[in-house]
């Protein structure tokens, strides 16, 4: 009897937060546009961890992790990239045209749409976005993606729905650099970019009043260390299959928890309702209790982000570093680096450090980038053996069981690591391991990540570098950085005003070529060929990429994560909290 | 002091323990840095004496592990065949002292492992590495001792002995010293070091930073005993008849040092050993794969470790008897140099 009551009361509790927080259906005259997922119920927060608090709230201006995170939550772009499908949809943009050279796209625009604060979205929003993103004097780190063929996109208003954009040729994933550019209420931001204080704008410390977006969310409130709350756009645009708009849940709550382990504690012990991406330890040790405390578990299979083992090849002569000039030799020979390559054992990096939630790789596109990779590259098995014999052949000998150069100098050099990724010094440890076996001497050199990316990119000052890269797009496109030899990261040879292999030079016109070729078989057989060259010379030594693994409570629904950026937030708007029958609530306790 | 029973018992056990640790690559019966990597995170071995069948075995022996299949890091014992475990083995290589050896204390055959104290997650066994790692641990403590007392020694003789400007700077400093925070001096000192250095200059450099950052108590301390003694009645005797301050110094003022030498040692040791450990902890020692209880012990800084396999935490272990056994010893002599100065 008494637990009837008490079910009774939770029940009316949970209707009347529910009627409570019921946001207004959409108008007649909106367009807006309907999810396919399961029907949800309103109300309740979704509590989430985050490593550190967001830097900014500016999109413009955000690099960091976590503020791209908090900031995707209360913007929109007008197309964007489905992180399920991994293709493009209509956002903001309802419908859009392309021109035959494939080079002009017209968009129209949702009708009656509004930004969080209640104020309408125009096109004249659309091109103050694009002129912000693609002014020098904002340093947007999108701005290089909108530059195509060396001119900026230009944006044109044809009237308030419709707005053109020309490209000054055409390009492969036009589509979806939309993805990257978050519409911005020009009547917020317009007085502090003319003023020349745009970086300035939309700070942790900006009222919540002054921020508004198009997302599914808006700032509520800002605990500095500790939380960032986030509620319900009222004014979203979309509605489920019933016509409710959504977003379901009340409020999304970021709490800073520092590293995986805080964030697994705590979410053991209930004060989170996801972990967005879980350790392969720390997921086994969660699984062993999935079942009595009431976990969702996904392993959604091996990551984009590609770790690897990079060489100097930096043009060190104006630098004073005559002894890491003297090893150069060695990794500017391809048997060199093949032998290495040969030698790691790929295999034991999955299973030890990944414990098997994982994939050896040998080239840049991971086996779960189906679209793109070229399955043709081949997975050479490890073998001490093969590589002594590419090592006798490029000139190197061995005393007693010491490997020496063709100069009679011991092969012995150091791998730099960030000392804040685990994962990556466990994998110096296994490399160390291995090339020992090869008669090099292999010192591990953990660093503080600052200190070792600018070692990298700045002064040069290191021999072999364990880093890691990938994961944001499965489209080639952000490959291009790594792979043009005037990329940014072309972190082999950084800074090179034209290509200094022959292959390199190949990789320049392949990457080039493809990223002008609109047809996707076409585009597909160039990409082929850069990765068979890319595998062949091994600029980098491939090692492996993790599963992406997150890990939810059991009552957080329509819950599907993905494998791209951000794996589990992506459909915000659609996640709901069913509710915790009262006996099994008790039971957690 | 023989007759003080915890004394000799104290000291047998770090008698032993230095012994075990100086013969490390003996004791351990593989490589510390060797890795067996399928065989990652296994429980340490049970030393049997009756077998599957119910059999008595006079000698002890092992079974092998073998992987769960279609399981991660779970271990069954395969009773197919029992692996005795020998005396004075054939294994991996490894000098003492610049003599190339193979024998080790005790093992299994090769087929099999004898891991003590389990394996870590590359399959390294963690008894030979904390057997090994004891000696790097140990023996920093043992030269950053003798470095912080031979400064000591000499800043508190000179300060003491000829007193003055020399006493007034060297006591100043000295108490710079003491208030330094050691442990952020010591990130901070070893973080401005190269990064690219071999072990055996990391060791050195190790030893140098810990134990030049110790001496100010030990000068202290020995300031005071010789100001006492310079004023004593035979001290101005001898001077009277025209002895020299060295035959002064060595002759009848250095015997007082010697009980606070031999306190401040045995209380620096463990001290020193800790730094080391936190050092290590911090990543900032020496580098994989060369073990020291610190490195051993920074593994539980993941959570998953600490809370999965028990094991890992085992370095603890003898790093505790250490410090205990040091602590003991200074405890006793400390009771007697007092009674003594009495």
């Amino acid at each position: 009897m008494r637990y009837l009551f008490t079910l009774g009361i939770v029940w009316l509790f949970a209707a009347l937060c529910s009627a409570a927080s019921i946001p207004q259906a959409p108008q007649r005259e909106e367009e807006v546009q309907a999810a396919s997922n399961t029907l949800g119920n309103y109300g309740g927060s979704l509590v989430v961890a985050q490593r550190s608090e967001p830097k900014t709230l500016n999109p413009v201006i955000a690099a960091d992790a976590p503020s791209r995170e908090v900031i995707g939550r209360m913007m929109a772009d007008l197309i964007h990239i489905n992180r399920a499908s991994q293709h493009t949809e209509p956002a903001l943009a309802k419908s859009w045209t392309v021109s035959k050279d494939g080079r002009v796209f017209t968009l129209k625009l949702r009708r009656g749409v509004r930004f969080s604060d209640g104020q309408p979205f125009t096109a004249d929003d659309v091109v103050f976005s694009f002129q912000v993103y693609l002014d020098d004097k904002t340093h947007s780190p999108q701005r290089d993606l909108l530059v195509i063929g060396g001119k900026p996109i230009t944006v044109q208003k044809l009237d308030d729905e419709t707005v053109r954009c020309t490209l000054a040729q055409p390009y492969a994933a036009a589509e979806r650099i939309f993805d990257s550019v978050a519409i911005l209420p020009r009547h917020l931001l317009e007085k502090p970019y003319r003023d020349g204080t745009f970086a300035q704008a939309w700070t942790l410390a900006t009222p919540p009043a002054q921020i508004a977006g198009l997302g599914p969310f808006r700032l509520k409130e800002y605990t500095p260390g500790q939380r960032l709350v986030l509620e319900r756009n009222p004014y979203y645009w979309k509605v489920d299959r019933t016509k409710r708009r959504l977003p379901y849940l009340d409020q999304l709550v970021f709490l800073f928890l520092g590293n995986e382990d805080a964030q697994v504690l705590r979410f053991q012990s209930g004060d989170t309702d996801l972990v967005n991406r879980v350790g392969a330890d720390n997921y086994s040790l969660l699984s062993k209790d999935a079942s009595t405390r009431g976990y969702q578990l996904f392993d959604l299979g091996p990551s984009l982000e590609y770790n690897f083992l990079v060489f100097n090849l930096n043009d060190l002569q104006s630098k004073n570093l005559s002894k890491i000039a003297t090893k150069q030799p060695w990794f500017n020979d391809v048997r060199f680096r093949q032998a290495i390559s040969l030698a790691v054992d790929r295999e034991a990096i999955v299973k030890l450090i990944y414990a098997g939630r994982g994939a050896a790789l040998w080239g840049n596109v991971s086996p779960s980038n189906k679209y793109w990779i070229d399955t043709s590259i081949p997975h050479p098995p490890r073998s001490i053996d093969k590589a002594k014999e590419l090592l006798k052949s490029a000139g190197f000998s061995w005393r007693g069981d010491r490997l020496m150069d063709p100069h009679g100098q011991l092969v012995e050099f150091s791998i730099i690591t960030s000392s804040s990724n685990a994962q990556r010094s466990k994998m110096a440890t296994i490399i160390q391991d291995d090339l020992n076996k090869l008669g090099m001497d292999v010192h591990i050199v953990p660093l503080e990540f600052r200190a070792m990316l600018d070692r990298v990119f700045q002064t040069y000052d290191y021999e072999v570098a364990i880093m890691g890269l990938g994961g944001g797009d499965a489209d080639p496109t952000p490959e291009m950085n790594v792979w043009l030899s005037s990329g940014g990261t072309h972190l082999w040879h950084l800074g090179e005003y034209k290509p200094a292999t022959a292959w390199e030079s190949q990789l320049d016109q392949l990457m080039q070529k493809q990223m002008l070729e609109l047809n996707y078989k076409r585009r597909k057989r160039l990409y082929d060929q850069a990765q068979e060259i890319i595998s062949s010379n091994v600029p980098f030594v491939f090692l492996a990429t993790p599963d992406i693994l997150v890990a939810a409570k059991k009552n957080v629904a329509n819950f599907q994560p993905a494998i791209l950026e951000p794996t589990a937030l992506w459909d915000v708007e659609e996640l709901y909290l069913r509710p915790v029958p009262p006996a099994s609530a008790g039971s957690h306790r | 002091m023989l007759k003080n029973r915890k004394f000799v018992a104290a000291c047998f056990l770090l008698m032993m323990l230095h012994l075990v640790f100086m013969l490390g690559s003996f004791v351990a019966p593989y490589g510390p840095s060797a890795q067996n990597r399928d065989f990652s995170f296994v429980p340490p071995s049970t030393i049997h004496f009756m077998d599957a069948t119910g059999h008595f075995h006079l000698r002890p022996f092992v079974y092998q592990w073998s992987p769960r299949p279609d399981s991660l890091r779970e271990y069954d014992e395969s009773h197919t065949q029992l692996y005795p475990i020998h005396l004075f083995v054939e294994g991996d290589a490894y000098s003492i002292g610049g003599i190339s050896l193979r024998t080790h204390l005790f093992g299994v055959a090769p087929e099999a492992q004898l891991f003590l104290a389990g394996t870590d997650g590359f399959g390294r066994d963690q008894f030979s590495r904390i057997v090994t790692g004891g000696r790097l641990s140990i023996a920093t403590g043992l030269l950053a001792t003798m470095v912080s007392l031979a400064l000591g020694l000499l800043i508190g003789i000179v300060s003491g002995f000829y007193g003055g400007w020399i006493d007034e700077s060297a006591m100043r400093f000295a108490e710079l010293f003491l208030v330094l925070p050691w442990l952020y001096v010591l990130l901070a000192v070893r973080s401005f070091l190269p990064l690219h250095i071999t072990p055996t200059q990391a060791f050195l450099l190790l030893v140098l930073v810990i134990g030049t950052i110790g001496w100010a108590r030990p000068a202290r301390l020995i300031r005071g005993i010789v100001l006492g003694a310079k004023s004593r009645k035979y001290v101005l005797a001898s001077r009277g008849f025209g002895a020299s301050d060295w035959h002064i110094l060595v002759r009848h003022i250095l015997p007082h040092t010697y009980g606070v030498l031999l306190t401040q040692a045995a209380l620096l040791v463990p001290q020193y050993i800790l730094a080391e450990v936190t050092l290590s902890f911090f990543g900032l020692g020496l580098g994989e794969p060369e073990p020291s209880w610190g490195s051993l012990l920074a593994n539980l800084q993941h959570y998953n470790v600490l809370v999965s396999y028990w094991w890992m935490c085992a370095p603890a272990l003898p790093l505790i008897l250490v410090s205990l056994g040091y602590l003991r010893v200074a405890d006793v002599i400390q009771e007697r140099v007092q009674s003594a100065s009495i």
